[in-house]
């Protein structure tokens, strides 16, 4: 392995990350957009949304990547950049599944809790976007994590348009050295180091969601965690105290 | 069966400040009624729940609903807010139809945004509180005052910090619900429904989720409401005593009608019907 070889991977990783991070982006808009659709009170949104999903769900992001790539250039005559056609066919492919994700999570607040929202007269919208999503989004995360983490392991795909992501790189560089042992193992580290690191982003979302809502955030490790439980412990006891007066 | 809990008949003696006569009522609505059921039915599949219900309540005043479980109580108040439609029949609200929109000269199912301006003249206080978890106290007070009234933060902020001063929980302000105990809650759901001005207070079983020795707090609170202010109160209750304090008029439900109705001392001392009888020696 030469130090080109190696630099060329870790610049696989910043294709990765870029790829990770603008599909995730554009997964969230679609999966908030149709996942809220699909309780809408108007039919129409519902069929809609319902369809957008078993379409993507249904599909592959693979074929419609390539769809993206080589069918569209043949119909319109106008050729997406590759990087873009790439996060376009992750994006809206894991969006559908983080629409599922959002739906499940507006489901499961207490209905009460809507009742008390049209009791108070807020518009539908209100109740959704006041009331429903800040307690529903706490829950979602965990299944979020997972499926980033799907996301990042997905962005693989790339490398068969020729897309220059850590899988690319690793390929032609087995291809060069013939050292598959070496560079899958150091590839495999990679992906895992990656995840990892959204893990713990999402766990940091998770834990200020949950303080948020006012309830104890869930005890792990790590000194930030530990940091930020004792703050809340104590603002909670100082408030207890105030309350006993 | 038709109930009139209106009416100069009023209420005598033992519900002191109860009755304010010369209130006068905002809207377009008929003074001498506030809230009207006409023939309203209610079913749950094949369970008719309420049947042909008629009846009144008059601005300012207090009305309980008492009756056996199962008998449409909740579902009477759950159709005043809106979480329920009624099957046949019309309900006014100061004059104003509540899930009907007069189009033509006929009457049509009224739209989401007819239907939450009446709305907006009623509040309701839950027996689980529904507090928003989401939300600290001062938060949940003057959420819907700026969102859905349009009053400044400012203003709604007062208005809050008031309304808290009334239910006692001045230190609690700047805590999450689950931070409270249960009648702080119920305590803080009842300034929330208040801070929006409502004309008609519901009050489901506001107590029975309580632990006992914080139901008498909570009834307190609500005895001053009804005896400083003129809101319109309708009230399902199984406080019995909290019902006699507060009461104009008593209605006794049963299987979807309103058997018997009158001031509380009546009701409490000598009803009428056989099933009132049973059912109070039940209760009391
Ligand atoms: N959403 C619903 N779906 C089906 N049936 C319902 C529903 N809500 C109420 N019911 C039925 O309607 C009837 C009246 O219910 P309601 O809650 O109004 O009684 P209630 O007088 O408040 O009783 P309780 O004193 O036990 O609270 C009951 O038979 C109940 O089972
Ligand atoms: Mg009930």
């Amino acid at each position: 392995m030469t130090a080109e070889l190696w630099e060329a991977i870790f610049k696989g990783i910043w294709i990765t990350v870029q790829l990770t991070v603008y599909s995730a982006a554009l997964g969230a808009v679609v999966a908030f957009a149709v996942g809220t659709a699909r309780t809408s009170r108007h039919w129409i949104l519902r069929f809609l949304s319902g369809f957008y999903v078993a379409v993507f769900r249904g599909t592959s992001a693979l074929v419609f990547m390539f769809w993206l790539f080589f069918v569209v250039p043949l119909a319109f005559g106008w050729q997406f950049v590759p990087m873009w056609a790439a996060t376009l066919a992750l994006g809206l492919t894991y969006g559908a599944y983080g629409a599922e994700i959002v739906r499940g999570g507006i489901a499961a607040v207490a209905p009460a809790q809507r009742e008390a929202g049209i009791a108070l007269s807020f518009t539908p919208w209100q109740r959704m976007r006041r009331i429903i999503l800040p307690q529903a989004v706490p829950e979602m995360l965990p299944p979020f994590n997972n499926l980033l983490i799907e996301l990042l392991k997905g962005t693989a795909l790339v490398s068969l348009l020729g897309i220059p992501d850590i899988s690319f790189e690793a390929q032609l560089a087995r291809l060069a050295t013939g050292q598959s042992t070496t560079i899958y193992l150091a590839i495999l580290g990679m992906y895992f180091v990656l995840a990892f690191l959204l893990t713990r982003v999402m766990r940091l979302l998770e834990r200020r969601a949950k303080a948020g809502i006012g309830q104890a955030p869930p005890k792990s490790g790590g000194i930030l965690g530990k940091l930020r439980i004792e703050e809340t412990e104590r603002s909670t006891k100082a408030g207890l105290a105030g309350g006993a007066q | 069966m038709s109930t009139d809990s209106t009416g100069p008949t009023g209420s005598p003696g033992s519900t002191p400040a109860a009755s304010t006569p010369g209130r006068s009522t905002p809207g377009s609505g008929n003074g001498a009624e506030l809230i009207r059921f006409d023939k309203v039915t209610k079913r749950f599949g094949s369970n008719t729940v309420l049947d042909d219900l008629d009846f009144t309540v008059a601005p300012g005043k207090h009305v309980t609903l008492i009756g056996p479980s199962g008998s449409g109580k909740t579902t009477i108040l759950r159709l005043l807010m809106t979480l329920v439609k009624p099957d046949e029949g019309t309900i006014r609200v100061d004059g104003e139809y509540l899930t009907h929109e007069e189009k033509g000269g006929r009457l049509v199912p009224a739209g989401e945004k007819h239907t939450r301006e009446i709305r907006k003249k009623i509040g309701m206080v839950f027996q689980q509180f529904n507090l928003f978890p989401n939300m600290k106290v001062l938060q949940n007070i003057t959420e819907a005052p700026v969102h859905v009234l349009g009053l400044g933060r400012d203003e709604a902020e007062e208005r809050a910090r008031e309304l808290v001063e009334l239910v006692g929980l001045t230190e609690c302000l700047d805590r999450y619900p689950t931070q409270l105990s249960g009648g702080q809650q119920q305590r803080v759901a009842i300034a929330r429904a208040l801070a929006m001005r409502p004309q008609v207070l519901l009050l489901d079983e506001v107590t029975s989720a309580l632990d006992p020795e914080l139901v008498a707090g909570v009834l307190d609170l609500l005895r001053d409401i009804a005896h400083t202010t003129d809101i319109t109160m309708l009230c399902v209750t199984h406080e019995m005593g909290f019902a006699r304090d507060i009461s104009d008029d008593v209605l006794m439900f049963d299987a979807g009608r309103v058997i018997e109705s009158g001031p509380p001392e009546k009701i409490f001392s000598e009803p009428e019907n056989e099933r009132t009888r049973e059912f109070l020696s039940a209760v009391l």
